[in-house]
């Protein structure tokens, strides 16, 4: 059940379970620090569906929601293929500046490295 | 006229705040004079098909308040807008367009809402592809079966609603709720497909907002007897193909994919916008809320009472409000503008 | 007394003027190192052309007279005129009067600077002499009305022209004390001398007389000469570390900037030049639309510079920017402070960004087209403009794809501007082949900000035009398809298209043919940006609204019925919120403008005919 054959994904090698307990969570207070506006999300998926670059993967929404709950793997690989076209801050209905997010994002994660 | 201005009251707006409030007035014996800028009674109802949530026939709602009017001999001022309000030694000077002046002791605003005007959503592309149609332009085709959706005499095949156009959007300026519109579009959803049972009919919403009576039963049947597709994310844009149908690009945020459908009409649920001329707050001196939206003066206590003494608020012109909502808020005002005639602020 | 005594007191001064002129070189060198073998090829081709002299004649105009800034503000340029050309005129009529009474050209250097104190009558009972007297005195004058207003400029900066002033360190506070006592010290010092003396020019042997009355002037001879030549000396040691680096460098600037080594990546010895031609004047915080509208205050070019010059700016000031280009356009040196931004941020995220990871480039679609069109990611947010043109490209009967019609393409130039470049050449890449796929002969852009970067970035075998252009040609060759309105509009000129394109006049053509142009206080080089320009990645929401609001209002002063751009951010960025005039872009009005197609062609004419014409204006 290797390969092709594992269609439906029988073989999962990580837990599935978020634990909030453990997680570290304090990226997205940084980055709420620099720039304020992120706290205003409400996951709605504006940036997403507008992301010039969402078929390579891009999704703001979950790049936000994933530092909220700690789970920082895949994160970077995710914000990689940002065009930094800005296209989502402008659709943003609560006004977040998603550009500026992820674009300091960018950097934090250099810092931290 | 030999009525005693001080004991008259001016209702502005005929819509359904205004009719009840007019209504209660003359019940309780008070003389009202009803202004209305069209040309008849009834206000945004008269442009609606049927009601959320038992998908009443809004022609008979309708014809229940005009009932109303008639059975009261209620005077309705059509066509008549009112251009400036004053109040001067205690006493309100209405003036109408016409140049119209009257005197009275009291007025009752209900003078309702705008609809937001969707074009402003450019990215939508209403008012640029003919198939971005608004929750209105959608009752208003469902009244008459021959035209509908039918596309060159076809059922669509495909219908998509995008919830919150022009409400919870800093983006045009408006962070409110407009309340109405999460039902109206479950309620648009299943006459759609009542009227096309082949038709695929898809809900872009960001919350659904069931708080009504009857609401979140209207919600459950739209999934269980309608199929109705509910797809958690905000359309970010709209853009037509060859055939003139329209392709929407949202995320679909319970997945965390981009998600890209095409569709025979998209139904923009407009939401409401402040209905008050900006005029008419600066002459009175009425304060708005964040909204834009007249503000009361305390919304434990006061509900329905303005910035002005002696000016009371009804229905959707002190923030978006369903039809039984105006109505309990007209008869309410009703009673504090009595109640203020009399002198028992 | 004769001045080959060398009295102690020249000693300040001589030593100063040492330190600089040895400094000055090496420090000079030590950028031209940093030179490519290319860019010295570069020099030595331009430099025995009409360049050098045209270099010469900007050197007056700009170094000494400062004609840029006398028409920023006339007050203004005399104080840097008077003190720049006084001072100079001051050496050099000084240096001639020193010639023409020694009968020698290579006098000490200090003898022009302190010849009062030798000959405090000048040149004895000549005509010569009566006149350098007075010329050096009417000189000294000039150069100290200058400081008046200098002192003026501190404290009433309005009067000026100037907002606010700038916010000086201490290596300028020091120049600037030394500067501001050096014409003081020196008309004091020639003063004393002259009533000492009793003769001198008609200005100093009056104060002279003056002084003479309530001072001991024997006394203070030598001591006023001294303050004279320490103040002197210790300006010339605290210039090269202050803003005063400007004086000499910005002439070896503008012969460079005529060598034609100004690159825009400012990778060479140009960069370090125009960092320190930078003389803080502060017209720059002057016309920025974030300290005027969004109280922004921390990261004009002038604290960038500063910054740069004096290490590495911090993120706040790199990152505060429009990159709107109007302090590059009102700069007095010219000095190119958006590229300079643009490589101060690639410098900081080099090492931060990895290149974009993108799909490969999946097949175009085959069919030959003669125009292809790239609406712009922004565009898709503003479909009446991409709706408007194809409209117009089919009723004028142009064979056209559009580029990004069911794909997401960028063109790279956001990336670009954060200091993205790596992924900027990967974006870059991708969208060339996106584009040679097509065959088309014509690339026509919606986009400013894509059409800049596609002149300049990429290498594209087809002309590329912005729809203002192409539209107005069209407009030009096919005029009946056009019909005139009454409609009055005013324009705003997007910074990447005006100033950073320099197309002005074919948006306002377009409106000519088509209705009435209202003209606005901030126009074509002035004007203002809408504050939704992506290279800023610092500002707030909020702040970028209170410079939207403001640009908004002055475009709607004149009570037009439309405000219209040409850009389909600065469209978006000016419809959010409540706006009683609508906002519109150039090919809207275009496409409301078109001839109904009744009256154009009341016998409905072939498609052939139209196809046919279409071609021709597409070669």
């Amino acid at each position: 059940m290797n390969g092709k054959n594992d269609k439906w994904g029988f073989h999962t090698e990580k837990s599935n379970l978020i634990t909030l307990d453990s997680n570290d969570r304090s990226l997205v207070n940084i980055l709420a620090e620099q720039v304020p506006s992120l706290n205003s999300c409400f996951f709605c998926g504006s940036c997403g569906a507008t992301c010039t670059a969402s078929d390579d993967g891009m999704n703001f929404r979950l790049v936000h929601l994933l530092l909220r709950r700690g789970e920082l793997q895949t994160v970077n690989k995710i914000i990689r293929s940002c065009l930094l076209c800005g296209k989502c801050t402008l659709v943003c209905p609560r006004n977040v500046d998603t550009r500026a997010v992820i674009y300091n994002l960018k950097i934090l994660i250099h810092e931290l490295h | 006229m030999s009525v005693n201005p001080k004991k008259r009251v001016a209702v502005v707006g005929a819509g359904v705040a205004g009719i009840a409030a007019a209504v209660a007035l003359k019940r309780a014996g008070v003389d009202a004079d009803v202004y209305e800028k069209e040309s008849g009674p009834g206000g945004h109802l008269t442009r609606w098909h049927a009601l959320f949530p038992g998908r009443e026939n809004a022609a008979t709602v309708l014809q229940g308040f005009l009932n109303e009017v008639k059975e009261n001999r209620l005077d309705i001022r059509t066509g008549t807008l009112v251009t400036d309000i004053r109040k001067e030694n205690g006493l309100f000077r209405v003036t109408t367009g016409s140049g119209e002046c009257s005197e009275y002791g009291a007025v009752l605003l209900a003078n309702g809402f705008r609809l937001f005007d969707a074009a402003r959503k450019e990215e939508y592309g209403y008012g640029i592809y003919p198939r971005v149609i608004t929750s209105p332009d959608l009752e208003k085709r469902m009244e008459d079966p021959a035209t509908g959706l039918l596309i060159h005499n076809q059922a669509p095949k495909k219908v998509a609603f995008v919830h919150c156009v022009g409400s919870r959007d800093a983006k045009v300026g408006n962070r409110y709720c407009s309340k109405v519109c999460c039902i109206s579009g479950v309620k648009q959803a299943i006459a759609v497909r009542e009227q096309y049972p082949s038709c695929e009919v898809m809900n872009f919403y960001m919350d659904l907002r069931m708080f009504g009576s009857g609401f979140e039963e209207l919600y459950q049947e739209a999934q269980e007897k309608y199929g109705i597709n509910f797809i958690r994310g905000r359309v970010s844009e709209a853009a037509p193909t060859l055939d003139g149908s329209i392709q929407v690009k949202a995320e679909d945020t319970l997945l965390g994919c981009p998600l890209k459908v095409t569709v025979d009409w998209l139904i923009l649920l407009v939401g409401m916008e402040p209905g008050i001329p900006g005029s008419l707050h600066d002459s009175l001196g009425l304060e708005r809320d964040d909204a834009g939206f007249a503000g009361c003066r305390n919304k434990f206590l006061l509900p329905g009472y303005s910035s002005v003494d002696g000016l009371f608020l009804a229905g959707a012109c002190a923030g978006p409000a369903t039809i039984p909502d105006s109505v309990n808020q007209g008869r309410a005002a009703a009673l504090s503008a009595i109640h203020y005639l009399n002198g028992k602020v | 007394m004769n001045f080959t005594e060398h009295p102690a007191f020249v000693f300040p001064f001589v030593v100063g003027m040492l330190f600089i002129f040895i400094y000055l070189p090496v420090i000079y060198v030590t950028w031209l190192r940093k030179n490519s073998l290319a860019d010295f090829k570069t020099i030595l081709r331009s430099i025995f052309t009409t360049n050098t002299l045209k270099a010469v004649r900007e050197i007056f105009s700009e170094c000494l007279l400062h004609r840029r800034i006398f028409r920023y503000n006339i007050r203004l340029g005399y104080m840097h005129m008077s003190l720049a050309f006084g001072w100079f005129l001051l050496i050099v009529v000084g240096k001639i009067e020193t010639m023409v009474f020694t009968h020698d050209g290579f006098n000490p250097p200090y003898l022009p600077v302190f010849f009062k104190y030798f000959y405090p009558s000048g040149i004895p009972d000549t005509f010569k002499g009566r006149f350098f007297l007075m010329i050096m005195d009417l000189l000294l004058i000039l150069v100290l009305s200058g400081l008046f207003l200098a002192f003026l400029k501190r404290f009433r900066s309005r009067v000026l022209g100037m907002k606010r002033t700038t916010k000086h360190i201490f290596p300028d506070r020091i120049a600037l004390t030394f500067l501001w006592f050096i014409f003081p010290l020196r008309w004091f010092a020639e003063s004393v001398t002259a009533g000492i003396a009793g003769s001198g020019g008609f200005f100093t042997l009056g104060s002279g007389r003056a002084l003479a009355s309530f001072l001991p002037l024997e006394d203070l001879l030598l001591p006023s000469w001294w303050a004279y030549s320490i103040v002197l000396g210790g300006f010339f040691f605290a210039l090269p570390f202050s803003r005063y680096m400007h004086i000499f460098t910005e002439v070896v600037l503008i012969f460079l900037k005529y060598w034609n080594l100004a690159t825009p990546e400012r990778q060479n010895a140009y960069a370090d030049f125009e960092i320190n031609a930078c003389s803080r004047c502060g017209i720059c915080t002057n016309v920025c639309q974030l300290s005027a509208d969004a109280g922004i205050t921390h990261s004009q070019a002038v604290y960038f510079l500063r910054d740069l010059r004096y290490g590495t700016p911090e993120r706040p000031v790199l990152e505060n920017c429009f990159l709107c280009g109007r302090c590059s356009q009102a700069c007095p040196v010219e000095i190119g402070i958006d590229q300079l931004r643009i490589a101060g941020r690639k410098r900081m995220m080099n090492a931060i960004a990895p290149a974009a990871e993108m799909r490969p480039v999946v097949s175009a679609n085959g069919e030959k087209v003669d125009v292809l069109y790239f609406a712009g990611c922004m565009s898709h947010l503003t479909p009446g403009i991409i709706d408007a043109t194809r409209e117009i490209l089919t009723r004028a009967g142009i064979r056209f794809s559009v580029l990004d019609d069911r794909e997401e393409v960028c063109c790279g130039r956001p990336a670009r501007q954060a200091g993205f470049a790596d992924q900027a050449r990967s974006i870059i890449a991708r969208t060339t082949a996106l584009i040679n796929r097509s065959g088309a002969s014509l690339l026509l852009v919606t986009c400013p900000i894509c059409y800049k970067v596609f002149n300049e970035e990429y290498d594209l075998p087809i002309p590329v035009e912005h729809h203002t252009v192409f539209l107005n040609r069209l407009m030009t060759e096919r005029p009946s398809l056009f019909r005139k309105s009454s409609l009055r509009m005013s324009y705003h000129d997007p910074c990447d298209l005006g100033r950073g394109s320099g197309i002005y006049e074919q948006p306002r053509s377009i409106i000519r043919r088509t209705g009435v142009l209202v003209s606005a206080a901030h126009e074509r080089e002035d004007a203002l940006c809408c504050g939704g320009s992506l290279a800023n990645l610092a500002i707030t929401p909020r702040q970028r609204t209170l410079v939207t609001d403001s640009a908004y209002q002055m475009l709607t002063a004149g009570n037009p019925d439309y405000v219209v751009t040409s850009c389909p951010l600065c469209k978006k960025t000016f419809a959010a919120g409540k706006r009683e005039i609508p906002v519109a872009d150039i090919a809207e009005i275009a496409r409301m403008m078109l001839q109904p197609e009744e009256i154009l062609h009341p016998e409905k004419a072939g498609e052939a005919e139209l196809e046919s014409e279409g071609q021709e204006i597409c070669q």
